[in-house]
């Protein structure tokens, strides 16, 4: 009866669709949610895959292991998209790694498809699985696709990166280094628990791509081909390609360029090489060429000469027909300096500085207070000579210290191009390669008692840089064939002038820096943790342990004068109070504290002591081509300083370089100038080997007594010329 | 022309100070001799080169009519003819007041005849004059286009064709100016758009070209304009709107246009772009809304001119405030679109920060532009009916609205109003206090309106204001609309203004007492209104509708007399009981139902007449029909029999 009034209900202007929110979803930190719908039954249906959507996998179910077809199309859209890789060294991610997973997650067809094998009860199921490989840091921008195949029972698929060794029991992006886009809620989740509103869910059928600028360390996920715009910012480097999934019946595919990817990757990457270019074309610079060549010179020169590379910035000086503004008798003292310090010496490298530049130390307490604290922890370690010569026996090994002034690799923060010193080639390390091991052991290894017996063929290394620059593979076994040549004379008479009193029990000279650079080849992780056992407290004499103490009570005394007459010093008390910490354990290596005693931690203070000296010289203390590295750190300055730079100069003529080769010494030009230097991302190596080669025997044997530290501080050149657009003044040119 | 003519002599008795050397120059064009008025049109052309006195001197002497009578004589040479198109080139470069006398002595038609001769040279005098002219700012642009229809003229003169091959010049200056054209020949013209699909250059077709011409290295330029281009023929239907040009390739270049990193220009015009590419479909909405968080970008347009321009910067502070409004007001016509029919979105919109009091804001702002697109934006937001219950309530959005409603445009009107009809659905909780602050009165105007659309959601609005409204709004309405105007509206030419009167009807006269009121004060003439439709020739949706107010009435105690008096009107409804249309059928049925209901007073009479009409056979027929609708409803009513 009332029908007709039911039914007036016309209202209603626009038909509003119903659906419940989706988003956002709040989440417990660290926690999943349980499941709570009963398992659905998987589809495989491989047609449903194949249809619309050019991002479209394996046609079926019966696509096995990709042929060799291809694998052919693999390998040449992936030269295409990243020319700047060099796969030989940092071969490109083709495949998810069956090493790399969790034992819930199960691989098929060429380990492209995912599916998940586990109950899904919780949060506590999660598998994640990793690419074979890391993303070379000169792709540039790198890019990867997955389809979801079937969302299985609840669609908790996370898409995304992480770092080697990140738990793999866990979906990407829960974790630290881990950063994962998620199916379900569609929230990013950037190495946290808890995810944030990010971009819309997905589910069976959607093809979801992510992509990460390694120039500006970014990443964002594109769905269907639509980009959903930045997910993280700040990433490391190093990352590898990882999915994760959760529940029973998941499956998706990845597309690491086996098949056109359906978002527009090469549209993005056109977009990035205009974007530098254009910086580089409107980058003011000067008419005159030479004014950035000898700029360039100069940058160099300084750098050698800071760092005390005494020959080498000699041998350059010659070259580049350049004067070194420091007298020679100055930098050799300072590099003497240096070299004690950073063999644990303080005592000694006091002395020496008090001798040399008398009234440095007495106008700077601070750095004193420093360098004696730092002794008092050579004490400790049995490295300090006012121990060491009541030493019985020598320690073994823990206080030898590479010998060079190998400062330059320190500079450019973790990143991926100052590594691979250790058991990896130095050819190998052109910055693109995974470190293998944490960086503080790596770096500056230990000497292993092994070392002695390769000590006597010191001058070896002019060899083995032969060996480097003509067959980069071979160089893992230069020490065998590397006993013969002259080395540096003068390197060999600092030597001699100051042997590094660790390992010599004998009077023998045995050390010079090319040897040590031997040694750090050589040594590996195992030895290291062999001899790190047998360390004891000054080197295990009771004599030393008194001296020692006497000097801590010294220490004390000074810190008191220093409170009187400068009043309160929170670092001093801070940094005496570490030092006199390491007496509290039975084993101060292994102690809260014992990080101190790391060699490693020379290096601040001779950095110090080094800049003091130069400033009471009036010198500059750091080095300008320090300055214009540490505004790497600062993004904002200069965004682009890595070497995914190569990957944006791609394509430049190569007459763009020629302005880069006219600042090098003439033979290493033409060295360099025979390749064609872009042509892929060893182009610094190009320079190394290079150099080494060279006929000018100095700066060859120089170069290769700091083969890592001067591959370096190539690196960071090649990298500076780039940032200061030097390459490319002929633009303008070209333009006109 | 040739009253310019005989103007000149009396012009020269005015002017003392001209120099004789001037007055031979003019007198010269007027020689007998064809060669010599040659010499003397080139001697004259020496002569004013770079001399804005000797310019002045000429024009004021009357040497324009006579030049304009040579150019367009037939019987000149074309060598004369070019001359003179170059010395009123030369005259047109000078002082502004000299271009305000060409344009006085009409040179303007006189010059594009020119360009039909076949002469090159000739034509391109013509063209420089013209572009000279055109330049200036004292010359008014309509002179040349003159209607709104130009681009079909330039079309219908082979413009694409000419152009198309521009496109691939290897000068970029030459490719900008060609897309450029072709988003102005393109915009809102789905002639030329669809014309531009078909079209192709070297072997490659137009849109194939523009692609090209959106790739992300291309000048930022290059790709808004050609994205333009592209979403012209989109909207004309050229290109389908999930065609992967445009999905993946347009609307994402537009996206980006909309970032941060572009010019406020740029950022202004990738939204409008985008907000029309859009507009009208739903998929196209989904994507852009997901696309590079693009409602969140979208907010920042409303952060100029910033806090911290206006300390550091002057400059800066100008330039952004200059763009403010049209920043605004690109956003909110982008939110708009994007709002336009998906729920999640209108509902991600809103929660962006501060977007309420933003619409809020807009909706006062001095500015008509960002009023409108405020608006526009406010209208596809109160779409959700989610959003009507809660943040539209929250921020009190009926105000600022009923106060741009008051003496607006008519562009504006239409929107507002139809926003308004959103806030008076019955379970807005705007609904009371917009009737309160005389809405009544304004929509009642509004169903007087010229315009059409207007008088739609004037009469949609009430509608909408009329159910389940209480008696006392009923009667306001009524008094308010006045039953001539209720009559004038039924009898309205458009079927969307009719149908919803008849809405507006059947929810005025629904619940017993609001009905037997109604029809006691207006019965007689809402019989005749219903009489007068169910005879007329209308629309199935239109009789239904009549049908289902003629069942209301039969619901009521006083008013079931109107019908069973009328017998006209029995024989309508047992004539749509036996329609072939179900709907009227089941509407009719409504009716009877209503009429026969037992236990109301009187029934048993109506029963009785409506038996004798032959209604309970008819009834009998539709129990057994295959319709479960009517069939269910049939046996009802033939159970108040038995009963």
């Amino acid at each position: 009866m009332r029908e007709a009034a039911a039914r007036e209900r016309d209202g209603l202007r626009f038909p509003s669709g119903g659906a419940a929110p989706l988003w956002p979803r709040s989440r417990p930190i660290g926690w999943r949610r349980e499941p709570g719908l009963a398992p659905r039954p998987v589809t495989q249906s491989g047609s449903k895959m194949a249809e619309a959507g050019a991002g479209s996998l394996h046609g079926g179910d019966a696509a096995a292991a990709p042929g060799p077809a291809e694998e052919q199309e693999l390998s040449r859209r992936l030269r295409r998209l990243y020319p700047a890789v060099n796969q030989d060294e940092t071969p490109l991610p083709r495949s998810w790694s069956p090493k790399d997973k969790y034992n819930y997650i199960g691989l098929s067809q060429g380990n492209l498809r995912v599916h998940y094998k586990g109950h899904g009860k919780n949060h506590k199921d999660a598998a994640s699985v990793r690419a074979t490989h890391p993303i070379p840091a000169a792709c540039g921008i790198y890019y990867f696709e997955v389809k979801i195949v079937s969302k299985g029972r609840d669609g908790y698929m996370g898409i995304g990166l992480s770092a080697q060794g990140v738990n793999m029991n866990r979906l990407p992006g829960w974790d630290k280094h881990s950063y994962g886009y998620h199916g379900d809620d569609g929230h990013s989740f950037c190495s946290s628990g808890t995810g944030q509103p990010y971009g819309p869910t997905f589910t069976t059928g959607d093809v979801i791509g992510c992509c990460v600028n390694l120039i500006n360390n970014t990443c964002f996920y594109t769905k269907n081909g639509h980009s959903l715009g930045i997910a993280f910012t700040d990433l490391p480097s190093n990352l590898y390609p990882t999915v994760g999934l959760q529940t029973p019946g998941e499956i998706v595919d990845a597309n690491f360029g086996q098949q056109p990817f359906v978002f527009d990757i090469e549209d993005y990457m056109r977009e990035w090489r205009a974007k530098i270019q254009s910086t580089i074309k409107r980058f003011p610079i000067g008419d005159r060429l030479g004014e950035w060549q000898a700029m360039l010179q100069n940058m160099v020169s300084s750098y050698l000469v800071h760092h005390g590379y005494c020959s080498t910035a000699t041998a350059f000086a010659r070259v580049t027909d350049t004067t070194i503004q420091e007298e020679q008798t100055s930098i050799k003292n300072r590099q003497r300096i240096q070299k004690l310090v950073l063999a644990g010496r303080v005592g000694e490298a006091i002395e020496a500085t008090q001798q040399l530049y008398p009234g440095l130390l007495e106008h700077n307490p601070n750095l004193l207070f420093m360098l004696k604290c730092r002794q008092f922890v050579e004490m400790v370690n049995g490295t300090d000579s006012e121990v060491r010569c009541f030493s019985a026996r020598s320690p073994r090994s823990q206080d030898s210290y590479p010998g060079s002034p190998s400062l330059s690799p320190r500079h450019g923060s973790n990143n991926s191009h100052v590594h691979s010193t250790g058991a990896d080639s130095p050819t190998c390390s052109n910055g693109v390669m995974s470190t293998k091991s944490k960086q503080s052991h790596s770096k500056y290894p230990t000497l292993s008692s092994s070392s002695s017996s390769s000590s006597s063929s010191s001058p070896s290394s002019v060899n083995y840089s032969e060996s480097n620059s003509t067959d980069s593979t071979k160089s893992q076994q230069h020490s065998s064939t590397s006993n013969q040549e002259t080395s540096d004379s003068e390197m060999e008479m600092e030597a001699e002038h100051y042997p590094n009193g660790v390992l010599e029990n004998s009077s023998t000279r045995i050390m010079n820096g090319t040897y040590k650079h031997e040694e750090i080849l050589q040594t590996d992780e195992s030895s290291m943790e062999d001899s790190c056992s047998q360390r004891q407290l000054c080197g295990g004499n009771h004599a030393a342990t008194e001296r020692m103490i006497q000097f801590g009570r010294e220490l004390q005394m000074l810190s008191e004068q220093l409170c009187r007459e400068y009043g309160k010093n929170t670092v001093h008390k801070k940094m005496l109070q570490d030092a006199f910490s390491l007496l509290a354990y039975s084993d101060p290596w292994n102690c809260p504290v014992g990080q101190q005693l790391d060699p490693i931690q020379r290096e601040p203070v001779c950095a110090a002591l080094n800049s003091a000296i130069l400033e009471s010289q009036n010198l500059p203390k750091q080095p300008p081509l320090m300055l214009a590295l540490g505004q790497r750190a600062e993004r904002a300055s200069c965004p682009y300083l890595n070497e995914s730079y190569l990957f944006l100069l791609w394509g430049f003529p190569s007459r763009q370089v020629t302005l880069l080769l006219d600042s090098l010494p003439m033979p290493l030009r033409e060295k360099v100038q025979k390749r064609n230097p872009l042509e892929n991302s060893k182009f610094a190596t190009a320079f190394i080997c290079a150099g080494i080669s060279s006929q000018q025997s100095n700066f060859k044997a120089t170069a290769v007594s700091h083969q890592t530290s001067v591959f370096h501080l190539f690196w960071k050149i090649v990298f500076i010329l780039q940032s200061v657009k030097i390459l490319l003044p002929h633009l303008h040119s070209e333009k006109g | 022309m040739a009253s310019c003519v005989l103007e000149a002599p009396l012009r020269m008795s005015v002017l003392s100070e001209v120099t004789a050397s001037s007055r031979h120059y003019v007198d010269r064009l007027f020689d007998l001799d064809p060669q010599k008025v040659l010499q003397g049109v080139i001697d004259m052309k020496n002569a004013v080169i770079g001399n804005n006195k000797q310019k002045a001197n000429l024009i004021v002497l009357g040497a324009v009519p006579r030049l304009l009578y040579l150019l367009q004589q037939e019987t000149s040479s074309t060598e004369l003819r070019t001359e003179c198109a170059v010395v009123l080139g030369s005259l047109a470069m000078g002082t502004e007041n000299n271009v305000k006398s060409l344009l006085d002595c009409h040179i303007i038609p006189a010059l594009l005849q020119g360009l039909l001769s076949p002469d090159l040279k000739f034509i391109e005098a013509c063209l420089r004059c013209l572009r000279t002219i055109f330049i200036s700012p004292v010359t008014p642009e309509d002179l040349l286009y003159t209607g709104p229809d130009h681009q079909t003229i330039l079309f219908n003169h082979g413009a694409v064709q000419n152009i198309a091959h521009l496109l691939v010049s290897t000068s970029y200056k030459v490719r900008m100016q060609a897309l450029k054209c072709f988003s102005v020949l393109a915009f809102e013209n789905p002639q030329v758009s669809m014309t531009l699909v078909n079209v192709s250059v070297d072997g490659e077709l137009l849109p194939q070209i523009f692609v090209k011409m959106l790739q992300r290295d291309k000048p930022i330029e290059m790709q808004l304009t050609s994205a333009k281009c592209l979403t012209s023929m989109c909207r004309a239907g050229a290109i389908r709107t999930d065609d992967s040009c445009i999905v993946l390739k347009t609307l994402p270049c537009l996206v980006r246009m909309c970032s941060k990193e572009r010019l406020l220009e740029e950022r202004v015009e990738g939204a409008e772009t985008l907000a029309y590419l859009i507009e009208t479909d739903v998929e196209l909405q989904r994507i852009a809304s997901i696309t590079d968080h693009l409602i969140v970008m979208l907010a920042d347009y409303f952060k100029y001119p910033s806090s911290v321009s206006a300390i550091t910067d002057i400059k800066r502070l100008d330039h952004d405030l200059k763009h403010a409004h049209e920043l605004r007001q690109a956003a909110f016509k982008l939110y708009a679109s994007l709002g336009a029919n998906d729920e999640d979105i209108r509902k991600k919109i809103i929660e962006t920060e501060n977007m309420m009091d933003r619409i809020v804001n807009g909706l006062s702002e001095s500015s008509i532009k960002v009023r409108l697109a405020a608006v526009r934006c406010l209208h596809s937001l109160s779409r959700s009916v989610q959003q009507l219950r809660t943040s539209f309530q929250d921020h009190a959005v009926w105000k600022p609205l009923m106060k741009v409603l008051q003496n607006a445009p008519n562009e504006m009107l239409v929107v507002a109003s139809s926003t308004l009809c959103n806030l008076l659905l019955e379970f807005s909780p705007s609904k009371e206090p917009i009737l309160e602050s005389g809405a009544i009165e304004l929509l009642c105007s509004l169903t007087q309106s010229e315009n059409l659309a207007l008088r739609v959601n004037g009469i949609w609005a009430l509608m909408n204001m009329a159910f389940q409204a209480e008696q006392k709004i009923k009667s306001d309405i009524l008094r308010g609309l006045s039953t001539e105007q209720l009559f004038q509206l039924l009898s309205d030419s458009d079927v969307n203004v009719l149908m919803k009167t008849l809405g507006l009807l059947r929810n005025l006269l629904s619940t017993r007492p609001h009905i037997d009121h109604i029809m006691s004060t207006h019965g007689k003439q809402i019989m005749q209104a219903v009489t007068l439709i169910l005879e007329g020739e209308h629309n199935i949706e239109v009789k239904e509708q009549t049908l289902c107010i003629l069942a209301n009435i039969a619901d009521g105690t006083t008013a079931k007399e109107l019908i069973m008096t009328n017998d006209d009107i029995l024989q309508k409804i047992k004539y749509y009981m036996s329609h072939s249309n179900a709907k009227l059928q089941l509407a009719a049925m409504f009716c009877i139902s209503n009429l026969i209901w037992n236990e109301e007073e009187g029934s048993q009479e109506r029963q009785d007449k409506l038996r004798d009409m032959g209604i309970v056979d008819i009834l009998h027929k539709l129990s057994q029909s295959s319709d479960p609708n009517l069939c269910d409803k049939a046996k009802t009513a033939l159970q108040q029999y038995l009963a």
